[in-house]
C-alpha cells in the first residue's frame, strides 16, 4: 500500500508539475521577433488617408491595430505602422473608430467594447457578453454598432445566437440589442422567439440602415429607419450587408451551404444580385472602397487571415497578408 | 487508503461508504474538474481561437450524440462478457484523457477535431455503465442509494471546479487555450492513476455462455423490464436542461451575462442533497424517491409559467429532480439484475433513458418554433404530471420489495 502510494504520488505531482510549467511557458509564448517588418511610435490618426486593420504577423506585435497609407496597401506597399492598441475588430468612420476585443480570463467570455476619437484616444467603454463578431461606424460618424456571439442563449445547449447593439456617440444612449426592432415581412409584423440580429450597415444620412435577421432557418435583409425605430424585409439569403457609399449597392455574403459563403452584391433599384469574380468562402461583412471595389479577409491554408480586394468585375487581389477587420478612415 | 482517510471525519453519511465507492468519486471528481473546464472554454476555442464559425461548431457538437449511446451498451457487454469492469471503466477514463491532447495535435483541422470529440465522447460513453456496476457491486443491497448518492455529490464537486480551474488556467496563461488543454490532460491522467491504483475490481461470476445478447436476456426479466420502460417513458417527457434555463431567463429577464451562471443553482442543490435522498430512497423505497424527483420537476415547470415563485425555488426544485433520480435510478435498478450482468443492464437501462430525453429535447425544440417555450413546456409539464401518475400507480418496483 505505501508503494502504491508512493508511485502515485510521484504520478500527480509529475502531471501536475508538467502542467504548470506548462501554463507558466506559455505566459511569455509567442515568436520574439515579427515575421512582418512594422515600425511602432509613430502617431496614428483617422486622417481620412489610412487603412487601418488587425495585424495578424506572428511576433509580438500580432492582434494590435496596424495602419498603411490607403495608396501603398499590397504585398509589397508600405512598412505597416503598429500602435499599442489591440483589437479584435476594428472600424472607423468621420472621426470615431470602435474596436472591440474579449477580455482576458473571462468566463463566460466578455467584450470590451471601446469608443474612440479622431486621435484614437479612448472616449467610451462598455463591458458586454459575449465575443465579438461585427462592428461598424456610421458614415457621419454619430452610431457605433456592433455583433457578438453569446452561447448558451439557444436551446441547443452549445447553440450561439447573436447579439447586435449600437451606441449613439454624441448622446451616450446605449442600445444593447436591436431586437426590439419592429420587422415586417411581407407587409405583416414579424414575431417570433428565435429572432437573431448581426451586421449592421448605416446609410449616409446616420438614419436609414441596413440588418441581417434571421429566424426558423431563413436570414432577411432588413431595411430600417432608425427614428422611427421600423424595419422592413426586402431580400433574402442576404448576411452582413454592407451599403456602398452611394447608397445604391449593398454587398454581403449570400450562404451556398452549411459554413460555405460567397460574396454578392445587391443593387437596391433593380433589387438583382450579381457575383464579384471571388469563387472563394467569405466570412464576414465585405468592407466597400469607394463604390467600385470591396474589401474582406480570406482564411489561408495557415490558419491565419489575408485581406484581399475585388472590383465587381475585375479579378480579386492580394491586399495585405495576415490581417483581417480592414477599415478605412 | 480512502477508508483511512475518511475514517477521522466521522460524519455519518460518509462513515460506512464503502472505500471503492469513494475512490470510484474522486476518480470521477478529478475526470469531472478535467472534462468541464474544457466544455467552458471549447465553444471560445472553436469559434474565437480557431475562427470556425458557430455553425460549424454546433454541427461538429451534435454529430456524436447518438453514438455514445451505442457506446454505452458496447462498454457495459463487454465489461460483463471478459468480467472486466475496471478494465473497461478504465480505457474509457483512458481515451477521454488522451482526447485532451488531441486537440493540441487536431490543429484548426475541423475533421480532426470532430475526431477528437469523438473519442472523448466514446470513452464517457464506454466507461459510463461499468463505473455504476462497480459502485453497485461495491455496495450493500440497502445502502446502494446512499453510495450513489455520495458518487453523483463528488462527481458534482468536480463540475463546480472545472470552470474555476479553466478560468484560472487562462489567467495564469494569458489566454492561452492550450495550457487548459494540457492541464485538462494531467488532470484526466490523475484521474486514471486513482483508479488503476485505488479502485478494485469486482469479479462477479462468469455470464452464463449461451447469452449472446444480454440485453435480451435482461429484458425478459419482468422487474427489470417494467423498470426501463417506465424510465424511458418518463424521459420522453422530461425537459431538457438547457431549455429550463432559457425558460427562467425569460420568464425573470435575467441578465444574459448571468445566464451560464443557472446551472450552478441546480448544480448546487443536486449537490447538497445527492446524499440525503440516496439514503432516503434506502429507506422508503428508491422507486418512490425517483417518481417523487419527477413530482419536483413539475413544479418547478409550473412555477416556470406560472404567475407566482421566483427563479431560485425552481433552480431548486430542478436541482431536487437531479439529487432524486440521476444516482436513486442506477440504486433502484442495480439489485434486480444479477450481478454477472450488471454492467449490461445499467448500460440498457440509462440508454433508453438518454434516447428518450434526446426525443424529448428534439419534441420540445419543435414545440418551441411551432407555439413559443411557454406553451411547448406547458405541454410537456402535461404530460409529464401523467404519466408520473401512472408510474405511481403501477409502481413497477415496489411490487417486488
Amino acid at each position: 500500500m505505501k508503494r502504491r502510494l508512493l508511485v502515485v504520488a510521484i504520478g500527480v505531482f509529475a502531471l501536475v508539475g508538467g502542467a504548470i510549467t506548462y501554463v507558466v511557458q506559455a505566459r511569455d509564448g509567442g515568436a520574439a521577433e515579427n515575421a512582418v517588418p512594422v515600425v511602432t511610435g509613430q502617431p496614428m490618426g483617422l486622417d481620412g488617408r489610412t487603412l487601418f486593420f488587425r495585424n495578424l504577423a506572428d511576433g509580438p506585435d500580432s492582434g494590435k491595430l496596424a495602419a498603411v497609407p490607403i495608396g501603398s496597401a499590397g504585398p509589397e506597399g508600405s512598412v505597416r505602422r503598429v500602435g499599442e492598441l489591440r483589437c479584435d475588430r476594428f472600424a472607423a468612420a468621420r472621426g470615431t473608430a470602435v474596436c472591440l476585443r474579449l477580455k482576458a480570463g473571462s468566463l463566460p467570455p466578455l467584450t470590451e467594447l471601446i469608443v474612440l476619437d479622431a486621435n484614437l484616444r479612448e472616449r467610451h467603454r462598455e463591458t458586454l457578453p459575449g465575443t465579438p463578431s461585427r462592428a461598424r461606424v456610421s458614415p457621419d460618424g454619430r452610431i457605433v454598432n456592433w455583433t457578438l456571439f453569446v452561447s448558451g442563449d439557444s436551446y441547443a445547449a452549445t447553440g450561439f445566437s447573436t447579439r447586435t447593439g449600437l451606441y449613439e456617440v454624441d448622446t451616450g444612449k446605449l442600445l444593447k440589442s436591436v431586437e426590439e426592432l419592429a420587422v415586417f415581412v411581407d407587409g405583416k409584423r414579424y414575431f417570433a422567439a428565435d429572432v437573431n440580429y448581426w451586421g449592421i450597415t448605416f446609410g449616409a444620412d446616420g438614419n436609414k440602415f441596413y440588418v441581417t435577421m434571421a429566424s426558423k432557418g431563413k436570414t432577411y435583409l432588413v431595411e430600417a429607419d432608425y427614428r422611427s425605430y421600423r424595419g422592413t424585409a426586402i431580400a433574402e439569403n442576404v448576411e452582413c450587408p454592407s451599403l456602398s457609399p452611394d447608397g445604391r449597392r449593398i454587398a454581403y455574403k449570400e450562404k451556398v451551404s452549411n459554413g460555405v459563403w460567397r460574396l454578392a452584391v445587391l443593387d437596391l433599384a433593380t433589387r438583382r444580385s450579381t457575383h464579384p469574380p471571388e469563387t472563394r468562402s467569405i466570412d464576414d461583412q465585405p468592407v466597400w472602397q469607394g463604390n467600385a471595389t470591396l474589401l474582406y479577409p480570406i482564411r489561408t491554408a495557415g490558419n491565419t487571415l489575408d485581406i484581399w480586394s475585388v472590383g465587381l468585375t475585375t479579378a480579386p487581389k492580394l491586399l495585405i497578408p495576415k490581417a483581417t477587420s480592414p477599415s478605412f478612415s | 487508503m480512502y477508508l483511512a482517510s475518511v475514517g477521522p471525519l466521522r460524519s455519518a453519511p460518509l462513515r460506512r461508504v464503502p472505500g471503492n465507492v469513494v475512490a470510484l468519486g474522486i476518480v470521477s471528481l478529478v475526470t469531472d474538474v478535467s472534462a468541464e473546464m474544457v466544455t467552458a472554454i471549447l465553444p471560445l476555442y472553436l469559434v474565437f481561437g480557431l475562427g470556425l464559425n458557430p455553425l460549424q461548431f454546433g454541427l461538429l457538437d451534435g454529430l456524436y450524440a447518438g453514438a455514445t449511446a451505442v457506446l454505452r451498451l458496447a462498454g457495459g457487454h463487454v465489461a460483463d462478457r471478459w468480467r472486466r469492469l475496471k478494465t473497461v471503466a478504465g480505457v474509457g477514463y483512458a481515451l477521454s484523457a488522451i482526447s485532451k491532447l488531441g486537440f493540441l495535435a487536431a490543429g484548426s483541422t475541423v475533421p480532426a477535431i470532430g475526431a477528437v470529440l469523438a473519442v472523448d465522447r466514446a470513452g464517457k460513453g464506454i466507461r459510463t455503465a461499468p463505473r455504476d456496476a462497480l459502485i453497485s457491486l461495491s455496495s450493500e443491497p440497502e445502502t446502494m442509494g446512499r453510495s450513489f448518492g455520495v458518487h453523483r455529490a463528488l462527481d458534482t464537486v468536480g463540475a463546480f471546479l472545472g470552470p474555476l480551474v479553466a478560468t484560472a488556467v487562462l489567467w495564469a496563461s494569458l489566454n492561452d487555450y492550450n495550457s487548459v488543454f494540457v492541464t485538462s490532460f494531467a488532470l484526466a491522467t490523475c484521474g486514471v492513476i486513482v483508479l488503476t491504483a485505488f479502485v478494485r475490481d469486482q469479479s462477479p461470476p462468469p455470464a452464463p455462455a449461451r447469452v449472446r445478447l444480454p440485453v435480451l436476456g435482461l429484458l425478459k426479466d419482468p422487474n427489470f423490464r417494467r423498470c426501463c420502460v417506465w424510465a424511458a417513458a418518463l424521459g420522453l417527457f422530461t425537459i431538457t436542461d438547457s431549455f429550463v434555463y432559457l425558460a427562467v431567463q425569460r420568464r425573470w429577464e435575467i441578465e444574459t451575462s448571468l445566464f451560464p451562471l443557472l446551472p450552478l443553482g441546480s448544480a448546487g442543490t443536486f449537490l447538497l442533497l445527492a446524499i440525503p435522498l440516496g439514503r432516503l430512497g434506502d429507506r422508503i423505497g428508491r422507486w418512490k424517491v425517483f417518481l417523487g424527483g419527477h413530482v419536483a420537476l413539475v413544479l418547478a415547470l409550473l412555477i416556470v409559467c406560472g404567475p407566482i415563485g421566483s427563479w431560485w425555488l425552481v433552480l431548486a426544485l430542478h436541482g431536487i429532480f437531479y439529487a432524486a433520480t440521476d444516482g436513486v435510478l442506477p440504486a433502484a435498478v442495480g439489485p434486480l439484475l444479477p450481478e454477472n450482468l450488471r454492467a449490461s443492464g445499467l448500460a440498457v437501462l440509462q440508454t433508453g433513458q438518454a434516447l428518450a430525453r434526446m426525443a424529448a429535447a428534439v419534441t420540445v425544440g419543435l414545440l418551441w418554433t411551432l407555439w413559443d417555450l411557454r406553451p411547448a413546456i406547458l405541454a410537456i409539464t402535461v404530460a409529464l404530471s401523467a404519466v408520473t401518475i401512472a408510474a405511481a400507480v403501477f409502481k413497477p418496483l415496489e411490487v417486488r420489495r
